[in-house]
């Protein structure tokens, strides 16, 4: 059980996949200037993060590897998301009209969110067992909401905030970021 | 020649992928802590950048529209595969310091961006000058970012391996965070501010 912690909480905090390793940067900047699409995005992304490591494992385990044609990882693993994405799209669509109306445009995006397929990638770099990778795609995507509901929760007091003309907007949220990772560095050496 | 001209010249300036657009930061933030990973990391964009949309441009009459996005998928990730194989075959030392990233362009926007707006409606010739414009821009911005966190986050300039210059106070104490992530953000928010305050890119 110990393990599982400490994967997750390394996910979410220590490696946040935003602020300490640089990825899904373009949802991080694009949607978190409300607080409200920065929640439905952050539990999207959790919610296809978690999908997609539960579909890779048994993919890399029981093909790529037998067969040693661990070099296509990249191919199947990108395939297999977005076509993940596309199907959790259609199914929403069709089941529930309420979160398709909250989620529906955020999913398309997310197949080209690089963090979901870094995450794939990490857990067969690391040979995480079935387990651990569920806990490192639930971290991940924790660390992932955190970050964006922060940074919108900045953001929106920023908007009325009087700062000089060239900083307004993405320099602004750039120097608002850094604060941000400096803070999270601090986990450093908790594990 | 002359169209070829102005399509190659846009996408260093006006549109900029990552000052003006803000497009594939992910790659940039995390390897611009020095300027060889920065020129690998250029290098290997332009390769898959170009390859794949010349790739793209040349089937793009025999696509359906339906499945199009898949298939651009396909095709760019066929070249970082290749990349990635030639990275680690013949420069293992910087295959080491890009780890993961390397397979990350396969979900760089730009790749995708340029083939979805560009080389899907229009020929060869022109989505090769597109391209390159576009891959030479961002490898612009990239170096020009490797090149102030290099400097104050270890004080000294190298390039290949030799040692150009150190500076005197800095390199006995360099300002560490500058290659730490905190510093990326930093660098990339004050260059975005400067171009916009000398009028080389629009305030909002």
């Amino acid at each position: 059980m110990n393990e599982f912690i400490v994967i997750f909480i390394g996910m979410a905090l220590i490696n946040n996949i935003v602020l300490v390793r640089y990825l899904g940067l373009c949802p991080f900047f694009g949607v978190s200037k409300k607080l409200g699409p920065a929640l439905s995005m952050g539990m999207a992304t959790t919610f296809v993060m978690f999908i997609a490591s539960v579909a890779t494992w048994p993919i890399n385990q029981y093909v790529l590897i037998p067969f040693d044609v661990k070099y296509m990882e990249i191919v199947v693993f990108i395939l297999v998301i977005a076509s993940l994405v596309q199907m959790i799209e259609l199914f929403i669509k069709r089941t529930s009209a309420t979160l398709y109306n909250a989620l529906g445009i955020y999913l398309a995006l997310i197949t080209t969110n690089c963090a979901v397929f870094y995450l794939t990638l990490w857990n067969s770099l690391y040979d995480y067992s079935f387990l651990e990778s569920i806990a490192s795609s639930l971290g991940a995507g924790i660390g992932f909401t955190l970050a964006l509901i922060l940074m919108s929760g900045i953001r929106e007091r920023l908007d009325i905030a009087d700062c000089p003309r060239s900083m307004r907007g993405l320099p602004i949220a750039f120097i608002t970021a850094m604060m941000l990772s400096l803070a999270l560095l601090g986990f450093g050496g908790m594990l | 020649m002359d169209k070829f001209r102005k399509q190659f010249i846009a996408g260093i300036i006006v549109a900029n992928p990552l000052f003006v657009l803000a497009l594939g930061l992910c790659p940039t933030l995390a390897v611009s802590v020095t300027i060889d990973n920065g020129l690998a990391m250029s290098g290997a964009v332009i390769f898959v950048l170009v390859a794949s949309n010349i790739v793209v441009s040349a089937i793009r009459k025999f696509v359906p529209n339906m499945v199009r996005i898949p298939i651009f998928i396909v095709i760019i990730a066929t070249f970082v595969t290749i990349v990635d194989l030639v990275f680690q075959a013949y420069i293992p030392a910087l295959y080491e310091t890009l780890g993961l990233f390397l397979p990350l362009i396969v979900v760089n926007c730009i790749i995708l961006g340029r083939a979805e707006a560009f080389a899907s409606k229009n020929p060869v010739v022109n989505t090769i000058a597109d391209t390159l414009g576009v891959g030479v821009g961002f490898a612009l911005a990239l170096v020009t970012i490797s090149f102030f966190r290099e400097l104050f986050g270890t004080g000294s300039l190298s390039l290949f391996g030799v040692d150009l210059f150190t500076l005197p106070v800095l390199g006995e104490h360099p300002i560490t965070i500058f290659i730490l992530p905190p510093g990326a953000f930093l660098v990339i928010g004050l260059l975005l501010a400067l171009f916009r305050r000398t009028g080389v890119t629009k305030s909002e």
